[in-house]
């Protein structure tokens, strides 16, 4: 399944593998959201932040946030930007956890270097996206000839009004227009 | 002999496999001159079907002469012969086949038994389609095997180049099949959602059989450049609100028929459904994306018709049955009953109402099959039917 925004669409081999990265990040985003929320406690024991579990579980809820608006954005850009901000912001917090005598400074430090590599990975990601155009390309091939109907349209427009709709194909009788004026002579606005 | 195999997860590479030989007595072989890649094949490639075991020869949409007929297939093929193979497989003589209700063949599908399982009934044997509907090897090879050949094939005249007639196997028929099933009255507005390969087919199909308005909706230019070329209003989903833009082209009534052609992959719009989807998808909670149906079901005028040729495999979340039964619609869906209307349309190929060979963007060769698999899945090189000369 492919990650697809509308102006990623014609970016080639390469960019596909943005994209994923994005789609990736958002669906990171969530996972880490829901750890979050459902499991303060926990991740504030293991850190050594006690009394911190409203923070952690506010964090979040902005992580389910910002991934949600990664993977149904048009444009994921600003999300990935916002992830880099998120980061900085994790950082900071848990570099207050440094402080004092802590007794699991350890396990802070594993966390910061997770935090770090995500944040390398976001950032490669937002800069890799901002570089590219925001204007939709224009069609790559113009296929704006190719009707299929060797005569043209408004000769082909009816053309099979001989074919029989087999009977078990037939909309039944009490479901068809009421009245069947006459057909314009090809496709057209009803307006 | 060469073939494009399945090896797992968008992993199809050319690979030499032995040459099929006559297995049953109503086999024949076919030396293919010229096959496809379909729509469906995508569902296989991305994985999205089940069923697949790495091996597995692709390809359902295929064309050739045959060079080998089995004992019981003699009186109706010879070789020489030039044929179209469905990629439905049929038997003939079944009660569905009889009814011309060939895509779900009583006989064909030798895993008859699993297909049961999963959906209640079996449906016929599919070339190059997964082990629910028989496992047979497709016929994106040099040649192929034709099981009940004496029924399945169509067969078509010298002095017509294959691209034309090609699509007889699969998506002219399935397009067509599609607007059939919307019974098009001379007052109706079609809406099409997809404007692929398949959408396409549909398209010209609804304009043949007389809609007095038909609106394609997709979000590739190219795709829908095409699609006006064939007669059809546009609506671009990345610019546009299609329900509103729906009710607007019908004066506020909604369509009265509605065509998805699109399938189990819809694209995320920006819309909360399709994010609810993406989750649901991502933990297994559901298999399919059904965006286009709910939109559909939402915007069709009361006593229209949803027909649905797109594909869809498995559980479907939030459809709006609501809606679908208040508004009294009718629902009309199905893999194509691929002869049973073949001879009509290859009559209407010969006449010159329709030439099908317009929507071939790339033709390569086998070795080349893999790479394109890639390029028409994401749509690059404004790649939209890409036919293979093996
Ligand atoms: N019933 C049958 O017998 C039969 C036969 C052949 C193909 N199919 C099915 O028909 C479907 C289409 O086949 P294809 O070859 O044209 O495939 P395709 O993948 O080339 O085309 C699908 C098109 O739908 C568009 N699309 C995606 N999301 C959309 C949305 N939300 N709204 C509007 N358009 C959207 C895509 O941009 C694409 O152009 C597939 O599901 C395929 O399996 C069915
Ligand atoms: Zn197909
Ligand atoms: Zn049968």
């Amino acid at each position: 399944m492919r990650y697809e925004t509308e102006r990623t669409r014609r970016r080639g081999q390469a960019d596909t593998a943005t994209d994923t990265l994005a789609r990736g990040l958002g669906l990171f985003s969530i996972a880490l959201g829901i750890a979050e929320i459902a499991a303060p406690r926990a991740l504030a024991r293991a850190l050594g932040m006690k009394g911190q579990e409203g923070l952690i579980a506010g964090y979040g809820v902005r992580e389910i946030a910002t991934g949600i608006g990664i993977l149904a954005s048009k444009d994921p850009t600003p999300w990935i930007w916002g992830r880099v901000a998120g980061d900085a912001l994790d950082l900071a917090t848990l570099a207050t956890a440094l402080e004092g005598n802590n007794p699991k400074k350890e396990n802070v430090g594993i966390a910061m270097a997770a935090v770090l590599g995500a944040t390398a990975l976001d950032v490669y990601c937002a800069q890799t996206l901002s570089r590219e155009s925001p204007h939709p390309l224009p069609p790559l091939q113009d296929y704006s000839d190719r009707s299929g109907f060797p005569r043209g349209v408004e000769q082909a427009h009816g053309a099979a009004s001989d074919f029989a709709v087999p009977s078990d194909f037939r909309t039944p009788e009490a479901l068809r227009p009421y009245t069947q004026p006459e057909a314009p002579r090809h496709p057209q606005p009803s307006m | 002999m060469k073939a494009l195999v399945w090896h797992g997860t968008t992993d199809i590479r050319c690979d030499s496999v032995p040459d099929p030989e006559i297995e049953q007595p109503r086999d024949a072989i076919i030396k293919v001159t010229s096959c496809a890649i379909c729509g469906s094949d995508l569902h296989l490639y991305n994985h999205f079907m089940p069923g697949m075991k790495s091996g597995d020869i692709m390809g359902h949409e295929t064309m050739g002469e045959v060079v080998e007929v089995g004992a019981e297939a003699k009186g109706k093929l010879k070789v020489g012969d030039r044929v179209v193979i469905p990629f439905t497989i049929i038997c003939g003589e079944c009660e569905q086949c009889k009814r011309g209700n060939f895509s779900v063949c009583e006989r064909t599908n030798r895993n008859g038994n699993i297909a049961a399982k999963a959906f209640g009934h079996t449906t016929a044997g599919l070339f190059g389609y997964t082990h629910l509907t028989g496992g047979y090897p497709g016929g994106q090879a040099e040649y192929l095997r034709v099981p009940f050949a004496d029924a399945t094939h169509i067969k078509v005249p010298n002095g017509i180049p294959d691209e034309k007639l090609l699509f007889l196997s699969d998506i002219f028929p399935t397009g067509w099949q599609a607007a059939v099933q919307c019974d098009i009255q001379p007052t109706d507005t079609v809406a099409i959602w997809g404007c692929g390969p398949v959408g396409q087919m549909t398209i010209r199909s609804a304009v043949l059989l007389g809609a007095k308005q038909v609106i394609a909706i997709d979000r590739i230019p190219e795709r829908l450049a095409m699609a006006e070329a064939g007669g059809a209003i546009t609506i671009n989903i990345d610019e546009d609100s299609v329900i509103e833009r729906l009710n607007e082209l019908t004066n506020g009534k909604g369509p009265e028929k509605c065509i998805d052609a699109v399938g189990m992959e819809a694209h995320a719009t920006a819309t909360i459904d399709s994010m609810y989807d993406r989750v649901k998808q991502a933990t297994m909670m559901e298999t399919d994306r059904p965006h286009v149906l709910r939109e559909m079901a939402y915007v069709c005028r009361p006593a229209g018709t949803l027909s649905i040729p797109g594909v869809y495999g498995g559980l479907l979340d939030k459809i709006p049955f609501g809606a679908i039964m208040n508004k009294g619609l009718t629902i009309r869906t199905g893999q194509t009953h691929v002869n049973r209307w073949t001879d009509d349309l290859l009559r209407r190929i010969e006449e010159g109402q329709i030439d099908p060979s317009f929507v071939i963007t790339h033709t390569v060769s086998l070795e080349e099959g893999p790479d394109m698999y890639k390029v028409f899945r994401d749509k690059q090189d404004g790649c939209i039917k890409v036919v293979i000369k093996p």
